[in-house]
């Protein structure tokens, strides 16, 4: 895409999810699009970070536990130490990036299934700590967690308390929006610089990368712990909406969608992960009224998706400009 | 302890069973098959419709699990996964595909069998008990099923000749077409076997421990788990991980019993030591 051209879409996309979707819900009168937009938002956020990881040529669908831990991170510091929520979202962030870097400092040597076999049994792990450990108030989860109170600088509010609002949907859905739309201009960034290059020589040949000088240790790490960061936010997030958080808040079930958002999107793109994400939660949400056949719809869809465009459905451009 | 230890045992031979199938899948074709779980779930549905609800005989009801599952293998093979593994530019688009059959397999299990837990008639009464051990003998029969069946699986890769074929296929994709080794059936045979052990796995244990249709996730796990342990892609690792992991849980289950429900997380803990220090495994070939 020529500059001109990539400014105008970038432009046009920002102009649809602050101005036109609120506009559009207000006159339509579904407030309900506001929580699944929202859901989407946050669910891209953490599809984005597993997105990375598959950058660097590993299968991540240990997701759902960052999620989860960052969650209980957020309403542990806020329900029982008094944090305000607001910095709860950098500390659990940083919180999951740290544990990620622990834990993958073993894992990240291993590579293909082994790695994905392995993330996948991590979630499995997750909720098993945060059923078993006291602090998290086991199968009960924590509930009744507070709304995100208000935030202001010298005087000034910059955001109001969440609880005050007559609206707290929307307040919500431009607080997820924002934070997406921050997390897909950094991974745009990430992937188009140094690193970005990098982190593809990786997902290309390990041996050769590292036979060249490049620190495939240091960059894997990385890449993992940033992903893990955004698997954290989301979760954060997340909690905040439903005010409460069990260890069946994220299950393999969820990590395994992350990996699907971003397979469906299409590996190759950077903003893969965000449509694969909205066309999977909105085709699970318009086959509820199959009922009973729900399941079986989006699943056999999904199948044949995949038949057609195993490359994802940002390959479709790819597939239209060769036939022309 | 020998109570601890023959239940290991027992569990081991069932564990090790399902292994070997998501093995075999692996090692042909690169493709971890999320829908094992399910598939197993599938042959313990099977299993119930015929011995416990129409009342033929278990070997009976056995087969047809086998067989069932043996067809839908071959046709998700056929019509699936080659497909996929040839138009797609990475080969991880597969886990995707595997992903959505263990979906579409989970929503017929619901529609045809409902969400309930389903169990079957002993097939042999009676409890073996001398003292210290005390063994179902129904438990002793799945058992030694079991291991006949994974003896079985082992001489035929070894003597038969699309066992031979399967093995160089794992081996090396292209000399074994060099060879002569018809390469798109024999990996057919080899996924539909696969499947095919998954549901007799099924189909045997719904006589001990009944069957229901939300089981095929944490199955598919503890596959996953063994194949770790074992090494992917390798006969004698999935062996090696199915009994290890029974072992395993059959001894944390009595050990660990005064701290609660740990004993997963404690595997788990040690999986990542002993991943650390043998990334593939016992057995695996390198970077599977």
């Amino acid at each position: 895409m020529s500059p001109p051209v990539k400014i105008l879409s970038v432009v046009v996309f920002l102009f649809a999810v602050f101005v036109a979707v609120p506009v559009m819900i207000t006159v339509t009168g579904r407030t309900d699009f506001y929580y699944t937009l929202t859901s989407v938002a946050l669910l891209s956020i953490a599809s984005a970070g597993v997105w990375l990881t598959f950058y660097i040529g590993r299968i991540n669908i240990g997701q759902g536990a960052y999620s989860l831990l960052g969650g209980y991170a957020s309403a542990i510091l806020v329900v029982d130490y008094g944090w305000s929520f607001w910095l709860t979202i950098p500390a659990a962030g940083l919180l999951c990036a740290g544990v990620s870097i622990l834990v993958g400092l073993p894992i990240l040597r291993l590579r293909g299934v082994y790695f994905a076999m392995v993330t996948l049994v991590f979630t499995e792990v997750a909720r098993l700590l945060a059923l078993a450990l006291p602090v998290t108030g086991g199968a009960t989860g924590m509930t009744s967690i507070p709304l995100p109170g208000a935030v202001s600088i010298f005087g000034l509010t910059i955001i109001p308390d969440f609880a005050s609002l007559e609206n707290p949907r929307l307040a919500f859905y431009l607080l997820a929006v924002t934070l997406m739309v921050l997390c897909f201009a950094a991974m745009y960034r990430i992937v188009h610089s140094r690193i970005g290059r990098l982190c593809q020589s990786l997902q290309q040949n390990e041996e050769l990368a590292s036979s060249i000088g490049v620190n495939i240790v240091y960059l894997r790490l990385i890449a993992y712990a940033i992903s893990s960061f955004l698997g954290g936010v989301g979760g954060v997030i997340f909690v905040a909406i439903s005010q409460s958080i069990y260890p069946s808040s994220f299950t393999v079930t969820d990590s395994v969608n992350f990996m699907l958002n971003c397979f469906l999107g299409g590996l190759g793109y950077v903003f893969g992960p965000m449509l694969g994400t909205l066309v999977l939660y909105f085709g699970w949400d318009l086959l509820f009224e199959a009922g009973r056949f729900q399941l079986l719809i989006y699943s056999s869809v999904m199948i044949v998706l995949i038949l057609v465009l195993p490359n994802g459905l940002l390959s479709l451009g790819l597939i239209l400009r060769r036939k022309v | 302890m020998e109570q601890v230890i023959v239940n290991g045992f027992y569990l081991g031979a069932q564990y090790a069973l399902i292994a070997l199938g998501l093995t075999l899948i692996f090692a042909l074709m690169n493709v971890l098959n999320f829908a094992h779980g399910q598939m197993y779930v599938l042959g313990g549905f099977i299993s119930y419709t015929i011995y416990g609800k129409l009342g033929l005989p278990f070997v009976v009801a056995l087969i047809s699990s086998g067989v069932t599952l043996a067809i839908v293998g071959a046709l998700f093979e056929r019509f699936l996964f080659r497909t996929v593994i040839k138009r797609s530019l990475r080969e991880e688009s597969t886990m995707l595909l595997a992903a959505a059959t263990a979906f579409f397999l989970d929503a017929v299990i619901l529609l045809l069998f409902g969400e309930k837990q389903r169990g079957v008639p002993k097939i042999v009464k009676g409890v073996y008990n001398d003292g210290n051990l005390i063994m179902p003998y129904d438990r002793m029969v799945v058992g030694i099923l079991a291991i006949a069946f994974i003896a079985g699986f082992i001489l035929y890769m070894k003597y038969s000749r699309p066992g031979r074929a399967m093995r160089a296929l794992a081996q090396d994709r292209v000399a074994a077409q060099l060879m002569g080794v018809e390469v798109d059936r024999y990996t057919m045979i080899g996924f539909a076997l696969g499947a095919m052990l998954a549901g007799i796995v099924g189909g045997l244990l719904v006589a001990i421990t009944g069957i229901n249709s939300g089981i095929g996730g944490p199955i598919s796990i503890k596959a996953f788990l063994m194949v770790m342990i074992g090494g992917a892609g390798v006969v004698g690792g999935a062996i090696a991980g199915g009994f290890i992991l029974g072992m395993l849980e059959s001894v944390g289950l009595t050990v660990l019993r005064e701290f609660g429900d740990v004993t997963y997380l404690v595997i788990f803990a040690a999986l990542m030591v002993f991943l650390s220090i043998r990334p593939n495994g016992l057995m695996g070939k390198p970077w599977g």
